[in-house]
């Protein structure tokens, strides 16, 4: 079975959708016929962009070329774990602890599902390793920005009871550990929501798209049974990445927990 | 002459100080000034919990060649906010230190069965008596009290003071932040008063 190509005209017909939206907003005097206007040519744009750039880097096959993107990819998703938090880390640290973490998180469970499982040959064909470096990025980025926000709101409304622990003579990680806990757990939520609900609440999308590239669905299933794996598993390692390398930067040698690191909203020490 | 309990040598950081101080076993040092004016860092620097510059010496050790977690459960600061961190009372405790901590809480007028309850129950007199407790157990040999009577009436005041005075006649000192004169009076052996961030003999 080949895949049903599209036409320009067919998705023409399929963006009268886009312009009922905006009837509805325009009517029901929603105010959003603009944005959304603008985000459906964003994303038309984008996507089509995205098209012509993985056509040329697929063509061309060359390995400095594939890991330029991926480090582009992974650059631009470090960025947005960054921002997500409301604290911020001195010195740039979140995007310091964000690029970190999304690398190694991304890096470790990509190069491990196109060593072992997908073994494409060479194992660096662009064909796989980007796309496989950008599902896991989207769910590595999810799972590293909660955990993220988690970790430095928690030490900034928590920080009586940390220090209390730390005055009592608790070592550091010790003090933190009930924080570090619940902010793994806040990154991995949404990939146990996204497991369990696979199947049945949600036809998951990567399934979705290679049945209707002509794939068997079992085959199909198989993928995204395999890419769910890889996903926790990046969005496990982002979050503890994540947490560990930012409770790292809030102390010191001396075990203190050091909230003049983050960028100062009146939480200095009372004097 | 023994030699002092706690001495400070050119304590301080880009905030305040610098201070120097010492303070003898079963001493109690009293100090007082507005609100801002560097109190609650001063016991901050020296229970090594803010960053700072200078030495300073637990019988005649000094501070920088202990680990911090050994300093500060022997120069233990507790705070005029009290901390916690379990949803229950009785956790804050260690096992070892639990039967002494029940010993302790009806000597300050504590029901008993408060250790056995959740925090959230807890009024702001009760939370800061129990974190006194809790910080009293680990049998520190100095005590920065941040306004340790703060949200207690004169009663249970005079009930801390008593448990603080027998502390101290056991050789724990004490460095104490108070807003009330006559406690100071009644409890401190010398007088400080804090003015923009300097220690000055009141």
């Amino acid at each position: 079975m080949t895949p049903i190509l599209l036409h320009p005209g067919d998705i023409a017909i399929a963006s009268a959708l886009i312009l009922l939206d905006a009837a509805l907003s325009v009517a029901l005097q929603l105010r959003l016929h603009w944005q959304l206007g603008i985000a459906a040519a964003r994303m038309v744009l984008q996507l089509v962009l995205i098209g012509f750039v993985l056509r040329a880097v697929f063509a061309l096959g060359l390995p400095w070329l594939t890991l330029l993107v991926i480090v582009v990819m992974v650059a631009i998703a470090g960025r947005e774990v960054a921002a997500r938090p409301e604290q911020r880390l001195r010195h740039f640290g979140n995007h310091l602890v964000g690029g970190a973490a999304v690398a190694m998180a991304t890096l470790i469970t990509a190069l491990l599902a196109l060593t072992t499982a997908i073994r494409p040959h060479p194992w660096y064909d662009p064909h796989y390793a980007i796309p496989l470096a950008g599902i896991v990025l989207g769910s590595v980025l999810n799972g590293g920005s909660l955990a993220l926000d988690s970790v430095l709101g928690g030490v900034v409304r928590e920080r009586a009871a940390v220090e209390a622990q730390l005055a009592l003579g608790a070592p550091f990680m010790r003090a933190m550990r009930g924080l570090i806990r619940s902010s793994v757990r806040r990154g991995l939520l949404p990939t146990i929501n996204q497991m369990a609900a696979a199947g049945i609440i949600t036809l998951p999308g990567i399934m979705t798209g290679q049945i209707l590239a002509g794939m068997d669905p079992l085959e199909a299933a198989k993928y995204q049974i395999l890419l769910m794996f890889l996903l926790s598993g990046g969005s496990g390692l982002a979050a503890v990445a994540v947490v560990y390398l930012a409770v790292w930067r809030l102390t010191d040698d001396r075990q203190r927990l050091r909230l003049d690191r983050l960028i100062a909203k009146q939480h200095g020490p009372k004097p | 002459m023994a030699p002092p309990r706690l001495r400070l040598t050119g304590l301080h950081s880009a905030l305040a100080g610098p201070f120097n101080l010492s303070v003898d076993a079963g001493e109690c040092i009293a100090v007082s000034g507005p609100s801002g004016s560097g109190k609650s860092l001063l016991l901050r620097m020296i229970a090594d919990l803010d960053p700072n510059q200078g030495e300073v010496w637990l019988d005649e050790q000094p501070r920088s060649g202990i680990p911090a977690p050994v300093w500060r459960r022997q120069v233990l600061y507790n705070a005029a906010e009290t901390g916690w961190w379990h949803e229950d009372v009785a956790p804050h405790f260690q096992r070892a230190t639990l039967a002494a901590a029940r010993a302790l809480v009806p000597r300050l007028d504590l029901p008993p069965d408060l250790l056995d309850g959740p925090v959230l129950r807890l009024s702001t007199g009760e939370r800061q008596r129990l974190a006194l407790v809790r910080a009293l157990v680990h049998d520190p040999t100095v005590l920065l009290a941040d306004e340790p009577t703060g949200a207690l009436d004169a009663d249970t005041t005079a009930l801390v003071e008593t448990v603080l005075g027998e502390r101290m006649a056991t050789g724990m000192a004490i460095i104490m932040v108070s807003h009330s004169h006559e406690q100071a009076c009644r409890l401190g052996h010398r007088q400080f008063h804090m003015r923009d961030r300097h220690l000055h003999p009141a």
